[in-house]
Order: C-alpha cells, then structure tokens, then sequence
C-alpha cells in the first residue's frame, strides 16, 4: 500500500461506484450472513458468545506477548528445519523473497490467496523483476486477470458477474468461455494445472501461526493452498506478526470462529497445517514475519485491539456503508470497517483520514466481529487523530473547519446564547420554509437536502414549558 | 412522587417540540413529576464523534453542571443521547477525578423513554388506542448501543387496535449517523432510501422511529417520496388517546 500517497477520497470513490458493483455486493453479504446466522444458531447463541469472548482474550493475549510467542515461533520453525526472515516493511519483504528467488533461479511462482502480499505488493515487486507470478485462488486469477483489487476480503471477485469474467477470459486467455460458473472454474483449473507443476516457487500468507509448534496454519477451500504449497521446491510464507497463536487449543478456538464467520461453515475445506520442511513436501520452507506498520499499531493502546483482526469479512457483510459501495471505494487493500480503521493505522490518516468517517457508528460491524474488536471506538480514536492530532500524528484538518467547530462551541457551551441560536434559526429559515419542510438549504447545508427535505424549526417548547409549569403550579395551589 | 429531569436534547427541542410536549404529557399522566433543566444545551455528541473531542468534553461538562445538581432519573426521547451520557461521559474523564465521579453518577441516572416506562416504572399499557398497521424501526443506538430490543415492541403491542407488522432490515442503520450524512451525502441517501424502500414494502401505514437523528432522517425519506406512510416517534402513538 506504500504506492497510495495521495489522499484517499471516499466521496468521489463512492460516486464512481456502479448499479452493478452494488447489487453484486448485496446478494454475496446476504448469502454468507444468512448461512452465518444458521450455523451460530445451531452451534447456541450462548456458546458462540462465549467462543468469541475466548477467540478475544487468546488474540490480545498473543498480542501483548507478541515478543515471547514469536520467538518461540522462530525457533520451532529452525528446529523443524526452515527458514526465519523477519521484514520491517514492505521493501525489505520484497529483497527477502527476491533473493530467495534469484538465488533458486525462480522464473515462475504460484500464489495462495493472501491479504498481505496484497497490502505489500508483492506481486508488482516481483513482476518488475521479470518472474511470472500466478494467483491460484478462483477469485484472486480473476482479479489478477482484470488488473484490479479485490473488492472483498474473502471473496475478490464478488463485483464481477459470470458474464464479465467470460468476457474476460474470452479476452485474456483467448478461449471460448461461457458464462457458467463451472465451466469458467474448469478454464482457470486447466489453465493453473500447468502452473502448479512448472513453478519454482509457492507463496502464501497465513491465517495463524502456531507457538507452540511453529506450525503456519492455511485455510483454504479451493484446493490450490495445498498445490502451490506442495508441488513446487520452495515454499515461502509471509505473514505479519500479529498471526501469531499460543497454541493447538488456541487454533481450536479461532479455526471455529473463522470458518463460520467467513460463510457459515462449521469447517473450511482445507485446514493445511505446516511445520518446517516436511519429507514429502518443498525442500525448502522460508517464513517471512513482517511488521510493515504492526509494531507502531501495538504502541497505541486503543488501536491495538485493530490487530485482533482474523479477516472474516464478516464487518464487511453486515455493514450498511460497505453494503451501498462495495469494496473498492475504500481505495485501499482492506475495505469495510475493518479498512476504515486499519488503512488509516498502516498509512497514516493524512492519506486515509476519510476512512474512519465512512461509517454511521451503527455499531453491527463490533457486534459480529468474531473477537470482538472495538471498532466503533477506534474509528472515534482515529477521527480524533485526525481532527485534533494526538501522540502519533499531527492533525489533518484546515483552520477554517476547526474555527466553524470553535464557533459551535461557543454557541453550544453558553445556555442563553443556544436560545438566541434557536431564535434566530426560525427566522432565517422563513425564505427557505415550505410548509413544515425546507426543501432546499444553502452549502453546505445542502448536502443534507440533497438527500431529503430538513423539517422546519419550530414550536417553542421552552415557552410551553413556562407556561405549563404555571398552570400546574396554580393548579397544585389549589389543590393543598 | 417519582421525579423525572427532561432532557429534551438539541434535535428535539428545535424540531420535534409537539413531541416533547407529549412526552411530558405522558410521563404526568401515570404520576411522574417533571423538572427542566432549563440550561441543557447539547449533550456534545455532535462535537466528539466528528473527532472534536475537546469541545465534545466542553459541551458535556456545560451539560453535567445543569443536571448534577437535580435529582431523580433523567429521560429522554432518544437513544443515542442517552447512550452518549451513560457510556461514554464516564469515559471522557480519568477515574479518580471529580467530573468522573459526576459523570458516573449522571450515568447511572439517565434513561431513554420506552427504557424508563418498561424498566423503571414497569408500564407497558399506556390505553393508548391507535387504529392502524405500525411498522417499527429499530434505531442502532437505542438497539445495539443500549440494548433495547423488546421495550418497544411490548409497549406497541399494548396499543388497543394496533397491528405490528414485520419489517424487513429493521435492525439496518438508515444512513443518518450525525456528521456522517453530510460528509458522505450520497452514501447516506442510498442507505436511506434501502430503509424507506423496506417500510414502503412493509404495506404499514406508519412507521416507528423513536430516534430524532433517524426520525427527521426517514420522515425526510418518506416526504421526498410522496408517501402516505407517516413516520412517528413511539411516544406520539402511546400519547393517542380514545375508545378502546
């Protein structure tokens, strides 16, 4: 994500966003909510409660020993014979997996879906370098294919209809594709197969990483997770530091959270567990623990909690935002809430300090969260950053707007001239009103009649008020 | 005599007088006396969470210094200003410090209306009488921030001659979030008219909205598109009097 340097505009992101992109969007969320639902309802509404105050008390207590678990992880994995390389960022990733590539005469690499190669561009990285890399994964292929960014976590290419990705194929691939789903799986199978048995190299990021044994843990459903992490010599895994677990009882937990907040699934298709370099798998197995922004987000008390995240997709589903604007209005790698928050931690809110805005503060996204992140309280923590400024960065906003909210203020905090306010709202309003509505107000009010009329000021409850209470008062007189 | 300190909040008293009106009227009604702070101005919301969280705690102490020194519950006609008073006044101030102590005290005190009616004075049946199909929406932060779900809905069914109709997504925010409907105008519309679209499809003749942010927000919605359905906060369907 280092690419994005100019300001992020949710706005104009949002106005480009197409009838179809929406509609798209909807019916994936509805589905996978729906089967959601079904399978907390079977598993007890009780029990799943209890499962996510467990999945949020092992991730904050993996996160605030990080230290002590990742070392663990770094020498399980040496002992089990691969390979540790600790990446403080982006960059430093990329020359890790470059080398590593030239030194085994790398020319083509076959990719497991993976949100963080995504937020370091390893592919672009890669490609500059002149290797061949294939994304495996149904969805990622068709983004690949397309040119574009996933619009959701765990489905990136819910935007795109059959008959697009047939026209893309037709396109790209220069075959005869039509727009039934399992044909167009079968073109991209047949067309991988190759992939998978000439590559040098397997990436893949990972869900969890297992302390106790230094075991990475994969959860797939395609299949393609266990090929590319296979079939080819080397595998190589990149996974941000905060993946980290205790332990098998701890991946118990969060292997059940995961699978049935991502689809309602009781279990993911694949579960691929890997330790070291195993007999009958790639010679060579390289752990790439990157940081890229993670250890500053850890500084920050309240923002913590954001690294919690097991990229579910569920905030996403369930938000009304996401749900009207699809994912890649945010403008970044991770859309939805738990983008809202986590994009303006990873780039500054300079760049993505719209973000935390893009929300109502409805609340559904910190009620579904499978660990239960804070969400609502860290996109308050970050409007603050990026309002007011705080210990991490400066503030972001012009002198005009926080001379307006000064204004308000002072109207606000004095009782006499709030009433004068009232008053005079009434009266200005006069050229506007219609009836009990104002149909149109002047900017930047107008944002507001844009959408719906803004219903008159009116009635005078105060005077009411005064005039209520003496007539109780003469009335309470007379009755003692 | 149970006493009960109004606050009215901002968008009610200056757009929604009638229905403070009834709220007192109500509250008499079943034996409540009323007081009015009358120095409230604002509970700061606005102010805290656009990321002004200075002036958020400014206006809040302005709002403390009226009501500390009343006594008796605090009630008011919306959830979210009451949220803001009892979750997140406690946490403006460091523990320890006399605007905390205030804060929580204040915060144990202050409830929204349909909470205050069911919880406190354990009322559901009002005799009110309001002969039609009533859909009821429910406001994020009444529903999820204070965990009011069923308080409505038995103080609806109580309505003689009411019917309580389903309605669809009644738990989807309706696109008002404060500061959010003007910094992202057309993302606000589209989730709005998802909500009117779903109380239109409802076939209810009117729909509840015990929210002022939501309440101007969807009566806007149903305005702009010409329809009969008639947005109402609870409290002006139990203050409708008549024949059982």
């Amino acid at each position: 994500m280092k690419d994005i340097t100019a300001r992020i505009d949710f706005r104009a992101n949002t106005q480009a966003v197409s009838p179809a992109m929406v509609a798209a969007t909807q019916k994936n969320a509805r589905t996978a909510l729906l089967k959601r639902s079904e399978v907390v309802v079977e598993f007890g509404e009780e029990r799943w409660q209890q499962l996510r105050r467990a999945g949020r008390e092992l991730r904050l207590h993996a996160l605030t020993h990080l230290d002590r678990y990742l070392s663990m992880v770094e020498e399980n994995v040496i002992a089990a014979g691969g390979h540790v390389h600790w990446a403080r960022d982006a960059e430093e990733a990329h020359s890790i997996v470059l080398d590593i590539a030239m030194q085994n005469s790398v020319r083509n690499i076959v990719k497991v879906k993976s949100m963080v190669t995504e937020e370091i561009e390893l592919n672009h990285a890669l490609e500059g370098r002149g290797i061949r890399v294939y994304e495996t994964d149904l969805g990622e292929f068709i983004v690949q294919l397309a040119g574009q960014r996933p619009s959701h976590i765990t489905a990136p290419a819910l935007h795109m209809t059959k008959e697009e990705v047939a026209a893309l194929f037709r396109e790209k691939l220069k075959v005869d594709a039509q727009p039934d789903p399992k044909l167009l799986t079968e073109i991209a199978r047949q067309r991988l197969r190759k992939e998978f048995l000439t590559a040098e190299m397997g990436i893949s990021g990972g869900n969890f990483l297992v302390a106790e044994t230094g075991t990475l843990i994969l959860v797939t459903n395609e299949g393609n997770g266990r090929m590319c992490t296979s079939l080819p010599p080397i595998h190589v895994a990149i996974v941000g530091i905060e993946k980290v677990i205790p332990d098998w009882e701890s991946a118990a937990v969060m292997l059940k959270l995961l699978a049935r907040s991502v689809s309602g699934s009781k279990i993911t298709a694949y579960n691929t567990f890997i330790t070291g370099v195993r007999k009958d798998g790639p010679r060579e197995f390289h752990l790439v623990l990157l940081d890229n922004g993670r250890t500053q987000i850890l500084r920050d008390e309240i923002a913590r909690e954001t690294l919690m995240c097991i990229r579910c997709g569920a905030c996403m589903n369930i938000c009304p935002v996401y749900n009207q604007v699809g994912g890649h209005a945010y403008g970044a790698v991770y859309p939805g809430p738990i983008g809202s928050i986590l994009t303006p931690l990873l780039i500054g809110t300079r760049i993505a300090g719209g973000l935390p805005f893009a929300s109502t503060l409805c609340g559904a996204c910190s009620d579904i969260c499978p660990v239960m992140i804070p969400i609502t309280e860290i996109l308050l923590h970050l409007r603050r950053r990026f309002v007011e400024g705080d210990d991490f960065e400066g503030s972001s906003i012009s002198g005009t707007l926080k001379a307006i909210a000064k204004a308000g203020r002072y109207v606000l905090g004095s009782p006499s001239l709030y009433r004068l306010g009232a008053r005079m709202g009434k009266i200005f309003q006069a050229p506007l009103r219609s009836g009990d509505w104002i149909a149109a107000m002047p900017s930047p009010l107008d944002r507001w009649t844009m959408a719906r009329p803004f219903p008159a000021f009116r009635g005078d409850f105060r005077g009411w008020w005064k005039k209520h209470k003496n007539a109780k008062d003469i009335s309470g007189g007379k009755a003692s | 005599m149970m006493k009960v300190q109004l606050f009215v909040t901002c968008l009610g008293e200056n757009l929604l007088p009638d229905m403070l009106q009834k709220m007192v009227g109500i509250l008499e009604r079943i034996g409540v006396s009323c007081e009015f702070p009358e120095g409230q101005t604002c509970c700061g919301q606005p102010f805290f969470n656009s990321g002004f969280q200075k002036e958020g705690r400014e206006i809040a102490l302005l709002w403390m210094k009226m009501f500390a020194d009343t006594d008796g519950y605090i009630v008011a006609p919306s959830g979210s200003c009451v949220e803001f008073v009892k979750h997140r006044y406690p946490k403006m101030f460091p523990e320890g410090t006399a605007e905390h102590k205030i804060a929580v005290q204040l915060a144990e005190r202050v409830f929204e209306f349909s909470q205050f009616l069911t919880n406190i004075m354990e009322i559901t049946d009002l005799g009110a009488f309001f002969p039609h199909r009533v859909a009821c929406h429910s406001p994020c932060h009444l529903t999820r921030g204070l965990g009011v779900r069923d308080e409505q809905q038995r103080l609806l069914r109580a309505v003689r001659g009411l019917e309580l109709i389903s309605l669809n997504d009644a738990e989807t925010c309706c696109g008002f979030g404060g500061i959010f409907s003007v910094v992202y105008p057309e993302v606000s519309m589209a989730m709005m008219e998802a909500k009117v679209m779903n109380i239109m499809a409802s076939n209810a003749e009117c729909v509840v909205v015990s929210e002022p942010g939501c309440l101007i927000n969807i009566r806007g919605g149903l305005q702009k598109m010409n329809s009969n359905i008639r947005a109402m906060h609870l409290i002006e369907i139990l203050a409708q009097e008549g024949a059982a």
